[in-house]
């Protein structure tokens, strides 16, 4: 009951707010959600404790979805040490992001729509992390790319806006099209969608080839791999991360709630909830690890010469999530939600703080026309600092006690996939150090570059905004410290029970050389100097070997050519090929000898017709005689044999 | 033979009704004054009695009258029913037309009652000759009716063009009616029957079958036999169009279906082939030609045209379910038919009637009720589930799929399609087209309830359809004994 109420609170303040929008107006409807998230979250955490605390993993089934033959499942929420995980994580932060918007948004004409989708997003993803069932998890899957869409394209007058949507659900179906194609494949080899089922059999199928296409398969390979195909899309990993950037379009609580703390999270998620199938494929657990690898390292190379503010901590968001995927890659899944979690928090910090800073600067997001506004607005120039820090991993902010352990147990995995992670997560982790010190600079030092009629504006936020940043910022500050020894230290087995499978890597990570746990500290601490060297005391640097180096420079700044590569490959000649259907096969072919060519020949049949027609009686009476006279002979003919 | 005593009983509503008809005329002829209503209201009641009388009649039983040349079965009385309804209504309508124009004749009830007579007779005749008698007793009413209209050109050519090429029908359906004599040496229907079970088949005799066929397409408007259905709808005053679209129509195809299934059911190997060759030529000609139509009259007698198509694979397959088909496809075909005619007859601008269809132009915005109720008659014409035309078309075809006929089903789905487009361009020209000159109001209690009867009937029928379903079933399982023609024949 009390499950099924943080599920379905959300929900019914989307429905209140959606369709009375009318009769509630803007101050109802930011109440009806504002409530609906806020008790949802109070029951989260003390669901959270019930469930990790004291582990009482349940399983509330509410109605029987279908029943067709062998497929058969129900609507039920699985709540277990993950999913409670992800309840506090979706629910406390969505709460913040809604009481945020109720500053943010004071001025939109369509708060009431704008809180009901963040509502809807939350109800929708909250059946994401709760389902007992592939398919169930497919529809909360489904649900949050609609959310998402709806939501980055919440300023449908923006047509940059509209462009970001649609490249984030056509971006997001490919993925989805994987994901449909493992659940198919486990329907084929287990015959169910219920998780528990699966992972009770899963051990059975460890050695499971399928035979396809004449060749044998792995089965569990291939599931994993078309599963983590759907993770990747979600999860904006390195091939389908080219949507996340640009979704940066929406509103900013919405690119704190969806594209940072929670939606994108699903792949790690998902990946960390079918952990009893990845474990059976050392090729899937590797190939997860060499995305998230590059990835991390990728999007860090981006995130340090992008201009826009947004985009920095997108990238950044991007690159957290290929550590989070490298963790789960190597076996420690425990690890990798302890990031997804403690990630959740600052990342949401950071893009509030971002809005906040974006507010003051008449929604100027350049960050070449930013600085000099520290003194200005000084709560959200202290916030900013925790969330960077956090995200840089500088002790005791929460981001070193999970990024640190993802660094140690990709070491510890001692493998050449582990090994490849490790270095390029060091180098990551520099060049987060970089670019958020480079952020902070950039934003709140050195001379004002805005105009003084922007400069005049710049004011701190309303106390409605920065409340959630305090929040936030508290989580951001301790969730690590306090989350450590539950997530990843001794009390570790008991904390995750039967959730996650969490493999003998954790244990090998607490006991790698000191220099694996002092190097990241030493990157990070050479990543802010540079950023200090770069944009404080030596602001022609940059620009001198951005010249020195053009090449590299453009290809950064570029996002390494992502968008024009796919543009080339795929979206001209699918439109190309869009375009031969249309006109040559559809208009010529089906519509002309189709539609168009029926219509036609059946008005000149029907002319035709019209003109037997002539209204001259022999006429009539000589079809009369003709046709009696041509019965007789037709029937003559054919009944000679009779 | 029957005993030598002459029966009448069973014919007891016709002698009801041709009394009636010389008792009117005489009213009519020696009351001073317009008699018109006096009389057309009194035949109505007659019309209802004689209904009355032939659904009380005698239960279920089927009994002979006249020496054999009068049968009163199951099938007969289903389909009389229907056809005095017809007549009913169509009356009705005429009556407030004739009083609105100030056309009003008392001899319009009487040639009215007379041809009902007749209609009745065709249906229950037994032998050729009681065929002939009644169709030219019809037939010379009709002739007369259409041309009632006598000062109006268009009125008077539809009389006589309907009168030259219904003498010639008349005449091969005679030569026709000779050959099967000649050959088989009887008239007869339970005699021909017999000759026909005794397994001989006589070449002439189904050359008598194809020129008797002739005749009774002429009267139901197939084609090739068809081209005066549209010269004489546009032609003759609406309420007679509204006539001949229904009573006749129905008498005329039920007299098809006790002649092919009755004497000569045993050929029907050998006549299914012209009956599924005059039903797809009267199915396509009827769906393609009424698309250029502008007057609504002669739309309307495409879409009958089509209609008989239809009914016509009911006969082609020559099974009870067939028959049942066709009866159930005439009794919701009449109830289209009077909701269709009654809104014709309603279109009238400032006092004068207009035909043509752009003239209902933007009706669902003057007059929303008007609109609403012939875009149901239309849809349901079309035969669009759930309305009571799906379901006419529907028994049609299950029977044709069943009978192995797929070709004439198909070709009966895809000329239902073809005859959506002009239906439902009625619709949107109702809907969807600006008003140039709005229509009045409907005006008189009568055409109201008659609006509203046809309207619930054709919505309403998927909720109640039994007793249609089942009193066609018991028709026609009296026509054909239960039995199913081609079954038995093979």
């Amino acid at each position: 009951m009390m499950y099924a109420a943080i599920v379905f609170l959300p929900l019914l303040g989307a429905l209140i707010a959606g369709f009375g929008r009318h009769a509630l107006g803007d101050k109802g409807s930011q109440w009806v959600t504002c409530t609906g998230l806020g008790i949802a979250a109070l029951l989260s955490w003390y669901g959270f404790f019930e469930v990790a605390v004291v582990g009482n993993p349940t399983t509330v089934t509410l109605f029987t979805w279908v029943a067709s033959g062998d497929l058969q499942f129900d609507w039920a929420l699985k709540i277990d040490t993950l999913t409670a995980v992800m309840l506090i994580v979706v629910t406390t932060i969505s709460f913040m992001v809604h009481i945020y918007s109720v500053g943010y948004m004071h001025h939109d004409p369509s708060v009431p729509r704008f809180m009901a989708y963040l509502s809807l997003f939350t109800f929708t993803m909250l059946m994401l992390v709760t389902a007992d069932n592939l398919v169930q998890m497919f529809f909360g899957w489904e649900g949050v790319g609609l959310a998402s869409y709806l939501l980055i394209g919440f300023w449908h007058e923006k047509p940059s806006a509209n462009a970001a949507a649609i490249k984030a659900f056509v971006v997001n179906r490919v993925g989805d099209f994987g994901f449909s194609l493992g659940i198919f494949g486990v329907f084929v080899v287990f015959g169910t969608v219920g998780l528990d089922t699966i992972f009770a059999a899963a051990p059975q199928y460890a050695d499971y080839m399928v035979t396809f296409f004449g060749v044998e398969w792995h089965a569990m390979t291939i599931l994993c791999v078309l599963l983590f195909i759907g993770a990747m899309g979600k999860s904006a990993q390195l091939g389908l991360h080219t949507w996340l950037p640009d979704a940066m379009e929406g509103p900013t609580p919405v690119s704190a709630l969806i594209h940072a703390a929670t939606m994108v999270t699903a792949g790690v998620f998902m990946v960390a909830r079918l952990s009893p199938l990845f474990v059976l494929s050392d090729t899937a657990m590797a190939i997860v690890t060499i995305v998230g690898a590059s990835t991390a390292f990728f999007a860090a190379t981006i995130g340090c010469v992008q201009n826009d503010i947004k985009r920095v901590i997108a990238y950044s968001t991007c690159s957290q999530l290929g550590y989070m995927f490298f963790a789960l890659g190597v076996g420690a899944f425990g690890t990798g939600v302890f990031h997804l979690m403690t990630h959740a928090f600052f990342k949401a910090l950071l893009f509030l703080g971002a809005g906040s800073v974006i507010h003051a600067m008449s929604d100027e997001q350049d960050m070449r026309r930013m600085g000099g506004i520290w003194k200005m607005v000084p709560w959200t120039y202290g916030f900013m600092w925790i969330g960077s820090w956090a995200l840089m991993g500088l002790p005791p902010f929460s981001g070193y006690f999970s990024k640190d352990m993802i660094l140690e147990v990709a070491f510890a995995a001692d493998t050449g996939v582990g090994h490849y992670a490790f270095w390029l997560g060091i180098a990551a982790a520099a060049m987060t150090a970089f670019y958020s010190t480079r952020l902070i600079l950039m934003t709140f030092h050195g001379k004002p570059r805005a105009n003084e009629h922007v400069m005049g504006h710049v004011h701190e936020s309303p106390w409605i905004m920065l409340a959630p940043l305090v929040v936030l910022a508290l989580g951001a500050m301790i969730a690590g410290g306090v989350g450590a020894e539950l997530f990843i230290g001794e009390g570790r087995e008991h904390f995750w029970g039967e959730a996650v499978k969490d493999m003998a890597v954790t244990e090998h990570a607490h006991h790698v050389p000191g220099w694996v746990k002092l190097l990241p500290l030493v990157v990070t601490a050479a990543g802010i100097f540079l950023g200090w060297v770069f944009y404080s005391a030596k602001p022609k640097w940059p620009v001198r070997l951005a010249e020195a180096q053009p090449g590299i420079y453009t290809f950064l700044l570029n996002k390494w050519y992502f968008d024009e590569l796919y543009d080339r490959i795929f979206i001209k000649p699918a439109f190309a090929l869009g375009r031969a259907f249309w006109r040559g096969g559809d208009g010529a072919l089906i519509d002309g000898i189709g539609p168009d060519g029926v219509a036609s020949l059946t008005r000149s049949i029907a002319a035709r017709f019209g003109r037997m027609q002539s209204g001259f009686l022999y006429h009539y009476a000589f079809a009369m005689i003709i046709g009696v006279a041509g019965i007789v002979t037709w029937f003559m003919v054919t009944s000679a044999g009779h | 033979m029957m005993s030598q005593s002459l029966v009448m009983g069973p014919a007891l509503p016709e002698i009801l009704l041709a009394v009636l008809a010389l008792a009117m005329l005489m009213l009519g002829v020696f009351r001073k004054g317009d008699t018109t209503a006096l009389v057309g209201w009194i035949a109505v009641a007659g019309f209802a009695v004689a209904g009355v009388m032939t659904l009380m009649g005698s239960g279920h039983d089927t009994e002979l009258a006249f020496g054999g040349q009068f049968i009163n079965d199951g099938f007969a009385r289903f389909t009389k029913v229907l056809v005095l309804l017809g007549t009913i209504m169509t009356t009705i309508m005429a009556l407030s037309w004739m009083k609105r124009e100030g056309e009003g004749r008392f001899e319009f009830p009487v040639l009215i009652i007379l041809a009902t007579v007749g209609m009745m007779m065709m249906i229950s005749a037994n032998s050729l000759m009681s065929l002939y008698m009644g169709l030219e007793l019809q037939s010379l009413a009709l002739y007369v009716i259409a041309a009632f209209q006598r000062d109006n050109l268009r009125s008077t050519e539809a009389g006589l063009k309907y009168f030259v090429l219904g003498s010639l029908a008349s005449g091969l359906l005679l030569y026709g009616m000779s050959l099967v004599y000649g050959f088989a040496g009887t008239v007869s229907f339970d005699g021909l029957a017999e000759i026909a079970n005794a397994g001989e088949v006589s070449t002439g005799v189904l050359v008598g079958i194809i020129f008797m066929v002739a005749g009774m397409a002429f009267k139901v408007s197939a084609v090739p036999f068809h081209m005066w259905t549209p010269d004489v709808y546009e032609g003759a005053p609406t309420p007679v169009t509204a006539f001949f679209a229904t009573a006749p129509k129905i008498a005329a195809l039920a007299l098809f279906c006790r002649v092919m299934m009755g004497p000569f059911e045993a050929y029907a190997p050998q006549w299914q082939q012209v009956i599924v060759l005059i039903s797809i030529l009267s199915m396509v000609l009827g769906a393609f030609a009424a698309i250029n139509q502008t007057n609504i009259k002669r739309m309307m007698a495409y879409s009958s045209i089509g209609h008989v198509g239809y009914a016509l694979i009911g006969i082609a397959v020559g099974t009870t379910a067939g028959i049942q088909g066709v009866l159930i496809y005439l009794a919701i075909y009449l109830f289209m038919n009077v909701g269709a005619f009654t809104i014709i007859l309603a279109m009238r601008q400032k006092g004068r009637a207009v035909e043509n269809i752009n003239d209902l132009a933007g009706l669902s915005k003057t007059n929303p009720l008007m609109a609403a109720a012939m875009t149901i008659f239309m849809f349901s014409m079309a035969g669009v589930p759930p309305l009571a035309g799906f379901y006419g078309k529907f028994f049609i075809f299950m029977s044709a799929m069943d009978a192995g006929l797929i070709t004439l089903g198909v070709i009966g789905v895809l000329s239902s399609v073809v005859s959506a487009f002009y239906y439902i361009r009625l619709i949107k020209v109702m809907y969807f087209d600006d008003v140039v000159e709005p229509l009045d109001r409907l005006s008189g209690a009568t055409q109201k309830a008659m609006l509203a009867i046809s309207f619930v009937v054709i919505l309403l029928f998927f909720l109640v359809p039994a007793p249609v379903v089942d009193g066609a079933l018991a028709a026609a399982e009296s026509l054909t004994g239960g039995t199913s023609a081609l079954a038995s024949s093979h």
